[in-house]
């Protein structure tokens, strides 16, 4: 797998395939001249990537952009839909992760079954959330901001709430939990959980898309967000339609922490801190309050990310790059990749 | 975001939780400066652990000289800003006679600058970057630098895998994990090992796929990862995932040196070979009283951070009983100063000339979850 070098074949660059043919490494698979001049290789100074390799780079960044995208979605509804900028999301991603870990070690209930008390669990965050930190300053005309700086403390409590009851270490969900199969072709590695989570992220994005388009709560959703104090003269309760949005988009983040942990092996009550920013981006990326564009837009950012790492062999200009790629596209599409272009004032 | 959070941990910080010991004149002030919040909180949490445990003992046991130690703990929050907070409040108000701490080598740079300014001895028990102890002559540590631990580890590899062509990863934004990789590349170079490729990571990252793809492709010997144990557990475990096979042995220094490895990586873990200053499985019959103790206490064994913090408390009683005063510091850095064959759980303990440790280094390898010795 690793060994795939063209035996007898001088890569007319130098690059990661010379190298090996350079030093006469054995070619473990020794493959066909004519396979071998057509190797792609991306020239970046001295780092080339020859075929396998961008194979499982573009992997790669398409599952860590799926999970981008699983985080973005729930963050969407409330952020993108309702016009509320929760800080708080991550925290609740993170509690949900954790709190799905202590179902399954501490209570030793199956992941299955973890899985969506831990969902709930994250909706019912939302739902504090909603209630003790957005709903107070309502009422007031400059509630986006108030709620804005209560979501930050909310976010402050929780995450203190996890680091005194899980403790500050990194821990994973137990091995064996699931059966996690690998799967090779053409060189290239795959995970059944990768497949799962890239599932997960398309049916919960069709579903909600369908949700918010042909659901009646949907539709109130999207009249709440269009005008507050419209819906209320058609007898929408908004309180309560705010409420529902809070509970779903949290009870998606707490998901995407399940997953998350899952994935990376890696569960910490800080884990939030690196996702919530690019939460932000990747909606913006892929447009305001598009489902679609969420989940398109982490996938974006996930492959723009991957792709700098792997051509600079360092992750420090990993998250420049990626928000540079999020500026260039605003500059020539403002409403992001699958935004509607509507203007909604501030 | 970060810096409001920063601000807000700052001001609980300042406000908050803060224990204080009233002291007798037979009792040594020690203050103990340790992150108990932010990235290196599960070092932090280790360290205050170890040295509870060794505090408790030695106040149990006063011997005929009667000294206690009256330990200050507070949190630097693993920033170099609140550590200068912590050491200001350690030397003027609490008047403490040493300082053990901080935990990161990034704070101790700015930190010990002003404890060597007042006088201040300070023993570091988890500094192993270049230059702290150059501070000046009121600085030590019983932590062994990279620089001893790393070309041991490499030439112990070399004579028992001969390992020929390795790449390395590692994480270039702290002073830790990057004085380990120049430790390892200096290591390689006078072992005339080639590295074939170098990649690097940022603390926090969880994703390591990328640099690990490039890895793979290469075909390496083996993969020399300089990281803290959180980063190095997912390194590890992606890299098995992504197919780089278990011939390929991944090698690491102190930073790998925890329980938390297998716990994170679990069977990945398996057969990675990680140099270290302390091994768990030390046959040292104080080192075992040690292990024992600290798992009866807490429920969960101590890791490396937690034997040298251990350690360094008792060297720290050692060096008040010569100095034979509980308030002089200057007569306490004298008497660190001349600790020579000291029996600690790291082994005989001594301290060199520029005031760093010295004792001797182990090569340990996982098997069935545990550490185990490799070489010598």
């Amino acid at each position: 797998m690793s060994g795939i070098y063209c035996a007898g074949w001088k890569p007319a660059l130098p690059g990661i395939g010379s190298v090996a043919w350079e030093r006469g490494l054995p070619a473990r698979k020794p493959l066909k001249m004519e396979f071998c001049k057509r190797l792609t290789y991306l020239p970046l100074g001295h780092r080339i990537v020859s075929m396998p390799v961008l194979l499982q780079q573009l992997i790669n960044g398409f599952f860590t952009g799926s999970v981008y995208g699983l985080f973005a979605i729930g963050y969407t509804l409330v952020f993108g839909v309702l016009d509320i900028l929760n800080l708080a999301h991550a925290a609740i991603f993170t509690l949900g992760g954790l709190m799905a870990l202590w179902l399954t070690t501490s209570a030793g209930l199956s992941i299955w079954i973890a899985f969506p008390l831990a969902a709930l669990f994250s909706g019912a965050l939302g739902l504090v959330l909603d209630r003790v930190a957005f709903a107070p300053p309502r009422r007031r005309a400059d509630s986006n901001l108030s709620g804005l700086i209560s979501s930050i403390a909310m976010a402050i409590i929780f995450e203190s709430a996890a680091l005194s009851i899980f403790g500050a270490r990194t821990v994973r969900f137990p091995e064996g939990i699931f059966v996690n199969r690998v799967w090779h072709f053409y060189s290239a590695t795959v995970t059944s959980l990768q497949v799962e989570i890239v599932l997960s992220a398309l049916i919960l994005m069709f579903a909600l898309t369908a949700f918010l388009k042909h659901h009646r709560m949907g539709k109130a959703i999207r009249a709440v967000a269009e005008s507050e104090r419209t819906a209320r003269l058609l007898g929408i309760n908004v309180d309560g339609v705010i409420s529902v949005t809070f509970f779903i988009s949290s009870a998606l983040g707490g998901v995407a922490g399940i997953l998350y942990g899952l994935y990376f092996d890696a569960l910490a009550p800080d884990m939030g801190h690196s996702i919530e920013l690019k939460g932000l981006a990747v909606i913006i990326l892929g447009g305001m309050g598009s489902i679609p564009g969420a989940i398109l837009g982490g996938i974006a950012f996930g492959l723009s990310e991957v792709f700098t790492v792997a051509l600079t062999g360092t992750s420090n200009l990993r998250d420049a790059v990626a928000f540079t790629v999020l500026l260039v596209i605003l500059i020539l599409k403002p409403s992001g990749l699958l935004g509607r272009g509507r203007v909604r004032e501030a | 975001m970060k810096r409001v959070f920063a601000a807000l941990a700052l001001i609980l910080g300042l406000t908050g939780i803060y224990s204080s010991a009233q002291a007798s004149p037979k009792e040594a002030k020690i203050g103990f400066a340790f992150s108990m919040t932010g990235g290196a909180a599960a070092y932090g949490d280790m360290q205050k652990k170890g040295v509870q445990l060794a505090v408790d003992e030695i106040n149990a046991q006063a011997g005929q000289d009667g000294i206690k130690i009256a330990p200050f703990f507070d949190d630097d929050a693993s920033m170099p800003q609140q550590g200068v907070n912590v050491f200001n409040r350690f030397i003027a108000a609490d008047k403490v006679v040493m300082i053990i701490g901080p935990t990161l080598s990034n704070t101790a740079q700015v930190t010990d600058r002003i404890a060597q300014q007042s006088g201040v001895p300070v023993l570091g028990v988890s500094n192993t970057a270049k230059g702290i102890t150059d501070i000046g002559d009121y600085i030590f540590r019983d932590s062994l630098t990279e620089m001893v631990v790393i070309p041991n580890t490499i030439r112990v590899a070399k004579e028992k895998l001969g390992i020929k062509k390795v790449a390395v990863l590692y994480g270039n934004d702290d002073a830790f994990t990057k004085g380990g990789y120049d430790a390892f590349k200096k290591a390689l170079g006078d072992s005339n090992i080639q590295i074939l490729s170098e990649q690097t990571f940022a603390k926090g990252d969880r994703d390591f796929a990328p640099q690990l793809t490039q890895i793979r492709s290469i075909d390496p010997d083996a993969l020399i990862v300089s990281a803290l144990v959180e980063e190095a557990s997912g390194i590890v475990s992606q890299a098995r995932r992504l197919g780089i096979a278990e011939s390929v042995s991944i090698i690491g220094g102190n930073g790998l040196n925890s329980p938390a490895l297998m716990k994170n990586a679990g069977k990945a873990a398996e057969k990675v070979i990680v140099g270290a200053a302390w091994n768990a499985a030390s046959t040292n019959p104080l080192n075992r009283k040690f292990v024992e103790a600290f798992t009866a206490k807490y429920g969960s064994p101590p890791d490396q951070f937690a034997a040298q913090a251990y350690a360094a408390v008792y060297i720290a009683r050692e060096a008040l009983g010569r100095a034979g005063s509980t308030d002089n510091r200057k007569a306490v850095r004298d008497a660190l100063a001349q600790i020579k064959g000291l029996d600690t759980v790291l082994g005989k303990f001594s301290f060199t000339e520029g005031r760093d440790a010295d004792h001797a280094p182990v090569v340990q390898v996982v098997k069935e979850g545990k550490f185990e010795v490799f070489g010598e």
